[in-house]
């Protein structure tokens, strides 16, 4: 295994879209194998996304068990072609990235969401995440679509008070 | 070899302040650090961070012109900080009620005992003339843990304020 170089911001390649995997092989188990551990190698992240290392393939891995305070988290997830399926909720969180030293901002995110995703065996997955885990999701498949976390920044003040679930009203509800 | 300078302008508010001030100082040589610009109560002050390879009475000719003509206020200090010295703040303190003196004061006393060292400071009056109303919203660092910070602000709400205390964990992906 391997500790991979981190490309960090202003570097053009971090803005760019990756594409899907489609060779779930030994490769790809291997390659996973070093991304956990360059993540894991970095200071206290909690998740990583291979573009982050040079590799255009949609691929991230999150793993929410390590945070400093205990959150509601699946484990180390290898996450593969994610799909995002359903979004519920808008949360104010402080986000920093290992592609951007010595900067941390405040970012909107959905408080829960479903994903479809293949592990590293070609297996479609599926799950439910909420809060920080589901932050860490949404911020890593970003980088997939070449997106940094201040491409999502809102005000450092201003934010005034915490925000919870906004409840839609009746005639904003879906129709089903 | 260049210098840190802490410069700082004040005056009323008016259009094209940022834009003349700054353009001054790329003009003479200056390279902008980090800045915080407000508008304060009808004035907007600057707050800026610039490097700059000559003396501080050569910076002082460059700008002065310029403050002089926007009826700006200037100071200047030739700083130790440099760029790269963020501190992350874990906790978020917001204090909101009705204003009247002292609320400041009892809150970052407060807050101060409880080992909070603050990194970020915003206060603001709204509501209405008659009625004014005081929102705080400060970051910092809880030296001696959340809970002892918890702590003192369950005994800030006691004052008659609204306060409430949120762990900023900031997410590194």
């Amino acid at each position: 295994m391997a500790i991979l170089e981190i490309l960090t911001y202003p570097d053009a390649r971090l803005k760019q879209e990756s594409l899907p995997v489609e060779q779930f092989d030994d490769e790809l188990r291997a390659f996973l194998a070093d991304l956990e551990q360059t993540m894991l190698a970095g200071p206290g992240g909690v998740g990583i996304a291979a573009p982050q290392v040079g590799r255009f393939r949609r691929i991230v891995i999150v793993d929410c068990s390590r945070t400093r305070k205990p959150v509601p988290n699946h484990g180390r997830l290898f996450i593969v072609n994610p799909e995002i399926t359903a979004w519920e909720g808008m949360t104010s969180g402080r986000e920093g990235c290992m592609s951007v030293p010595d900067y941390t901002g405040n970012v909107i995110r959905a408080e829960k969401i479903s994903l479809s995703y293949h592990d590293a065996h070609g297996k479609l997955q599926q799950l439910d995440a909420e809060g920080y885990e589901a932050r860490a999701i949404q911020h890593e498949i970003d980088h997939l679509d070449g997106l940094l976390f201040l491409d999502r920044l809102v005000s450092r003040r201003n934010d005034l008070f915490r925000r919870k679930v906004y409840q839609p009203t009746p005639e904003q509800q879906p129709k089903t | 070899m260049n210098h840190w300078y802490m410069l700082t302008l004040v005056g009323k508010d008016r259009p094209g302040i940022v834009a003349k001030v700054t353009a001054a100082l790329y003009d003479g040589g200056c390279n902008l650090g980090e800045a915080s610009m407000m508008r304060l109560g009808g004035t907007f002050t600057i707050m800026l961070m610039v490097d700059f390879e000559r003396s501080s009475k050569a910076l002082i000719d460059l700008i002065s012109p310029v403050a002089e003509s926007l009826d700006l206020h200037l100071h200047l200090d030739r700083i130790e900080g440099r760029l790269h010295q963020h501190v992350e703040p874990d906790a978020r303190v917001t204090v909101y009620g009705a204003d009247r003196a002292g609320i400041v004061a009892k809150v970052t006393g407060a807050l101060a005992e409880a080992g909070f060292n603050i990194t970020d400071l915003e206060s603001m009056v709204g509501g209405s003339e008659d009625k004014p109303i005081y929102v705080m919203q400060i970051e910092g660092t809880a030296a001696e843990g959340i809970e002892s910070l918890q702590a003192a602000v369950d005994v800030i709400r006691k004052e008659g304020v609204e306060a409430h205390m949120e762990p900023i964990e900031t997410l590194i992906g």
